[in-house]
């Protein structure tokens, strides 16, 4: 499975153009490390809610960008958090995290 | 239908800088202006400031989410009818049916398909195009109370049997009053009698849909339903006497002449629908009951009291409302004699 889909980042490229696109990818880059916090804060605090909040962000940024497994590791995530089972995370997180950073590398280099 | 590429005000709320930023990136491409909001909050705040066309609404976010937001614009009688465009995540389908079911217009899935978003946001728009030219429409002749009902239930245009209470006023000395005053005066005595009457009206529920000269007629218990019609009427015939009062007061101070006016109510089956064209219509009611009431508007001179009213009308009154029995009459044309009664101030 490649880390983005090219299809669906084209699409999402031809949409955009190739100033916005730009624009875009640097949001992504910026909020990445931002909720990968706020699930990490989410968890040690147990706050279920704000888990689940911040992994469905995740989740609608892997989608917009086709980062598509990412975005099926923040789906199981933001599950546990809906079910209110976040002593279940156990290394999803770490895994979400390593996704994360490899997204981030593939989108860095894919800027026009 | 003619599609409309004409740009709309769009707000856009959701908690994700990503969407907001490729949902306006893509309305502003169609030539729309948009506005975001990142959370339901701040939105309302919004949308109470500025007219917006369409709001594309997120369903998870902070503060007030989605559904919060749609319950409160259905509870706005100004924000009731602006079109929402949800958009959600696919896997959120059954969430999204019951924004719909709660009112909301149309969806979209995220991430956004540009040709899908250019159709819905246009077909929104459509809607809300018509939407605002039906309720400009009831508003020449209804209340905005009426109108918003009638824009959340809608209307027939064919004529229906309906119980109702007319009324029908008279100003009873303005000839010989106008005769002595410049037309410029007696057009601002119209005017300036006219507002009071109609607060006095659209207060009790009921809907002016005639003025001629300086007569008027109303309507009580439709083309809006009021179970307490009759005692409506009555309590607009009551305030009216009441703000009349006040008028003269007024006009006594400024050494002009008095005015005393003739109400008559009668309640039963009218023939009632809306007529007009399109730039002027107006609800109307005829029928039996419309001739009783202009016959017990004439009759108060005769009977020297300011309000009668048919016996179908007094028994719908159960407050403390002051009646007098003038016994029976028989109106000019008609077979048969009507108790006809007066109400006291």
């Amino acid at each position: 499975m490649p880390v983005i889909d090219k299809a669906i980042f084209d699409e999402l490229k031809q949409m955009s153009g190739a100033e916005f696109i730009n624009e875009l990818i640097d949001t992504f880059l910026d909020d990445a490390p931002k909720l990968i916090g706020e699930l990490k804060s989410a968890l040690a605090a147990n706050n279920a809610d704000s888990f689940r909040r911040a992994a469905h962000s995740m989740k609608s940024n892997a989608a917009t960008f086709g980062a598509s497994q990412l975005a099926e590791l923040a789906k199981a995530l933001e599950l546990l958090g809906k079910e209110n089972r976040l002593h279940e995370t156990g290394d999803r997180l770490k895994s979400l995290e390593e996704a994360v950073t490899s997204a981030c590398d593939e989108l860095k280099g894919m800027k026009s | 239908m003619k599609p409309s590429h004409e740009p709309g005000n769009m707000l856009v709320v959701d908690d994700n800088r990503v969407n907001r930023l490729l949902l306006t990136h893509a309305l502003e491409q169609n030539g729309h202006n948009v506005s975001t909001a990142e959370h339901g909050k701040i939105a309302m705040d919004m949308l109470r400031s500025k007219t917006f066309d369409v709001i594309l609404l997120d369903i998870d976010m902070p503060e007030m989410n989605g559904f919060e937001v749609l319950e409160a614009l259905l509870k706005d009688n100004d924000l009731r009818n602006l079109p929402v465009i949800m958009t959600s995540a696919s896997d959120e389908l059954d969430r999204v049916v019951k924004c719909i079911e709660m009112g909301a217009e149309d969806y979209l899935v995220k991430p956004l398909n540009p040709v899908l978003l250019r159709a819905r946001v246009n077909a929104s728009l459509e809607k809300k195009r018509l939407r605002d030219q039906q309720r400009k429409l009831f508003r020449t002749f209804a209340t905005p109370e009426v109108a918003e009902q009638l824009m959340r239930e809608g209307f027939s245009l064919g004529g229906k049997y309906v119980t109702a209470s007319v009324m029908f006023a008279d100003i009873r000395s303005f000839t010989t009053l106008s005769e002595k005053q410049e037309p410029t005066d007696t057009i601002e005595l119209l005017n300036n009698y006219f507002a009071l009457m109609f607060d006095a009206i659209t207060a009790n529920h009921g809907t002016v849909n005639q003025m001629e000269g300086d007569g008027l007629m109303a309507i009580f218990g439709a083309p809006v339903f009021q179970e307490n019609h009759r005692e409506q009427a009555v309590r607009a015939a009551l305030e009216m006497i009441e703000l009349l009062k006040v008028f003269n007061e007024q006009r006594a101070i400024q050494s002009r002449g008095q005015i005393e006016i003739g109400i008559g109510i009668a309640t039963g089956k009218v023939i009632a629908g809306y007529t007009g064209t399109q730039h002027r219509a107006t609800y109307t009611c005829v029928g039996d009951t419309v001739q009783v009431a202009a016959r017990m508007e004439n009759h108060t001179k005769i009977a020297g009291k300011p309000i009668l009213i048919d016996e179908f009308t007094r028994e719908g009154l159960h407050g403390p409302i002051h009646i007098e029995d003038l016994g029976d009459v028989t109106f000019k044309g008609k077979e048969h004699a009507i108790k006809i009664f007066a109400v006291n101030a």
